[in-house]
């Protein structure tokens, strides 16, 4: 097999193994290719290809979760940060096996990467896809968030190739399988450098809280909360309930939050836990694409009449702390009796 | 280093903060912006600011570029007023349509008829489409490094700058040789007010229009046909929910929360 018409996902690596937004895609791209045999009559192999200085531990895991195939193309000048080298060996392996499709995770490492690639191989890319369908013809329907969310527009790329699309983590689902792993294909291409783009420094952030994709229970906060002491009893809910703490950007603005990472919606994270509890949140669009696929949405919020009521399964008319510390009693009591 | 010459892509969307009016017209199935004010795409703005301040520090010029209807001229004439030196309205019928692709070729066929531009600088996505794919792809096609996420910016010495971006996890400083194309997020800066000075003074500086013509375009890449992507149907997902109201005293309410976080199977 050489990947020709291949169904593609570019896997970027962790400091731990893979991305989870890889293994996303690798599932979902596992369904795509079954609908594209039902539909053509020839069902494409999935590939997982990897980028990186060495070849990379653990891709059992990346069979697991749909690869046929993997791919682990390896440079000593690969490193991480380095996404114009990577785009630059990615879009030499397009040009060279001809995909039909290929994948990228929307982070900031995928969302730089794919663009880059795409202008080389001088093709179309739908960024941030809420989801990917097979259409009667054979061609992927990528379907695009505009204004915030508050559209949906379906993308084709009818003429050139491959066909291009990022998604961000956590829209679609890992489902492990049980195919067995394979061995991987290890390619090293030819790479120079120059002094164009140099790494100086990396600087890592210690993230304390519980990551808000892996939580079942999200406690978000928005400027309603009105204030650093208050926000301190939803971090305590949090501890209470074993949730993560999520915000809106006017709460990440004031410095109430740890950071960047805690946003859910249009410029931050995807969550779908079990439950989402929302405290003094308008329920601005950019905000709702971020948590619309939660199990069950409780709403707390002064104004009656507040957008995101209409999002939720149940509204609650009142102070955010009020509720707050009255949940943080109820729970306390409950641990005591 | 003495003056940089900087060009600032900017994008006119509608206004971000009116987004919920939004809509898409049953019959005709086609967008509803009605009434919405064309605003510069916020992160353009922390654009031209971190631009500004270069120039303030290392003299230089600052040119603001937009792809647009002729109604941007409006916008490009608020990014004079914050302080560009000159504008530039690239304007043609021929460049409806566009996709990402397309769009960086004519900013990048802009940027080529400058002259030789030491850096250039763009937000990191829109409002409205949000696709964050137009300062790589311009990148590319002017054959220029290019870095996005840039939460820092600083002019190191002859012909270099560093560039600081923003990661999920970490922050990745960069040294990078100009000419360049940066993408910048909000956290970079608070771009400036624009002042009734400024204002006043944008009246006098050169805002040109080039059409198609004026360009050193890829016809291959041009507008909607052009463009390797095609845009299908448009909907609106219904995300409404039942909404029902919870009542009663502060520790009642908290009673009937627990309550549904147990029945949705979670162990309290
Ligand atoms: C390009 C762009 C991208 C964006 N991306 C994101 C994003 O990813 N995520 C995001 O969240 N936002 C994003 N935003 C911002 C977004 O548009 C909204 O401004 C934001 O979500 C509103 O946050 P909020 O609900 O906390 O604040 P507000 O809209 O100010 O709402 C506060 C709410 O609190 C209620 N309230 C007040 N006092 C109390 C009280 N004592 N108790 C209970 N309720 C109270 C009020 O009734 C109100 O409903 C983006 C904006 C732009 C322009």
């Amino acid at each position: 097999m050489d990947g020709k018409n291949g169904l593609w996902v570019i896997v970027e690596r962790s400091a731990n193994g893979f991305r989870k937004v890889a293994l996303e895609l690798l599932s979902r791209g596992r369904d795509l290719a079954g609908r594209l045999g039902e539909v053509s009559g020839s069902r494409p192999g999935v590939w997982a290809v990897v980028t990186g200085p060495g070849s990379a531990p653990g891709t059992e895991e990346l069979y697991r979760y749909g690869a046929d195939e993997v791919l682990m193309v390896c440079h000593p000048l690969l490193e991480e940060h380095r996404t114009d080298l990577h785009a630059a060996v990615l879009a030499d392996l397009i040009r060279e096996r001809s995909p039909g499709i290929v994948l990228f995770g929307a982070t900031a490492w995928g969302s730089e990467v794919a663009p880059t690639v795409a202008a080389r191989v001088k093709t179309g890319l739908a960024a941030h896809c809420a989801d990917l369908r097979i259409d009667g013809r054979g061609l992927l329907v990528q379907c695009v968030p505009a204004f915030g969310g508050k559209v949906l527009g379906e993308i084709l790329c009818p003429d050139r190739r491959p066909q291009m699309a990022s998604v961000r983590p956590g829209v679609f689902q890992a489902v492990p399988g049980d195919a067995p792993a394979g061995e991987p294909l290890v390619v090293r291409p030819e790479l120079d450098d120059d002094d164009r783009i140099k790494v100086l420094e990396v600087q890592r952030r210690e993230i304390t809280g519980k990551p808000l994709e892996e939580a079942e229970v999200v406690i978000a906060g928005g400027w309603g909360v009105g204030s650093r002491e208050n926000w301190q009893l939803l971090e305590e809910l949090a501890g209470l309930l074993g949730a993560a703490v999520g915000c809106t950007r006017p709460a990440l603005d004031e410095g109430w939050t740890e950071g960047e990472h805690t946003m859910i919606g249009t410029s931050g994270k995807t969550v779908r836990p079990k439950v989402y509890l929302g405290f003094g949140i308008s329920g601005a669009t950019h905000h709702v694409v971020g948590m619309k696929d939660s199990g069950l949405v409780i709403s707390v919020n002064t104004n009656p009449n507040a957008e995101i009521f209409q999002f939720s399964d149940f509204k609650v008319v009142a102070d955010a702390r009020a509720v707050a510390e009255a949940l943080i009693a109820e729970l306390k009591a409950g641990k005591t009796s | 280093m003495s003056g940089l010459k900087i060009a600032v892509c900017i994008k006119p969307v509608p206004s971000p903060d009116q987004y919920h009016r939004v809509g898409i017209d049953p019959r005709t199935k086609t967008l509803v912006r009605e009434g919405i004010p064309t605003v510069i795409n916020p992160l353009d703005k922390n654009a031209l600011e971190a631009a500004l301040q270069i120039r303030e520090k290392c003299g230089g010029t600052v040119a603001a570029i937009s792809m647009a209807p002729p109604a941007a001229e409006e916008n490009l004439r608020e990014a004079l007023a914050m302080g560009a030196d000159e504008a530039y309205l690239l304007s043609d019928r021929a460049f409806a349509g566009s996709d990402t692709l397309a769009t960086s070729m004519v900013l990048a066929a802009a940027v080529k008829k400058l002259g030789p531009v030491d850096l250039v600088l763009t937000g990191n996505e829109s409002a409205d489409g949000g696709t964050a794919q137009v300062s790589a792809q311009l990148g590319e096609w002017l054959g220029y490094p290019h870095l996005m996420h840039a939460c820092g910016l600083e002019v190191m010495e002859d012909g270099f700058i560093r560039v600081d971006t923003a990661r999920e996890d970490c922050r990745v400083a960069y040294r990078v040789k100009l000419p360049a194309v940066v993408s910048v997020v909000r956290t970079i800066n608070k771009p400036r007010f624009t002042s009734l000075m400024g204002v006043i003074a944008a009246g006098k500086k050169p805002l040109s229009v080039w059409t198609s013509g004026d360009l050193p375009v890829d016809e291959n890449f041009l507008g909607l046909e052009g463009s390797p992507t095609k845009a299908g149907d448009i909907y609106q997902p219904d995300l409404s929910r039942r909404c029902e109201l919870l009542e009663g005293s502060a520790g009642e309410i908290a009673g009937a929360v627990l309550q549904k976080l147990r029945a949705a199977g979670l162990q309290l």
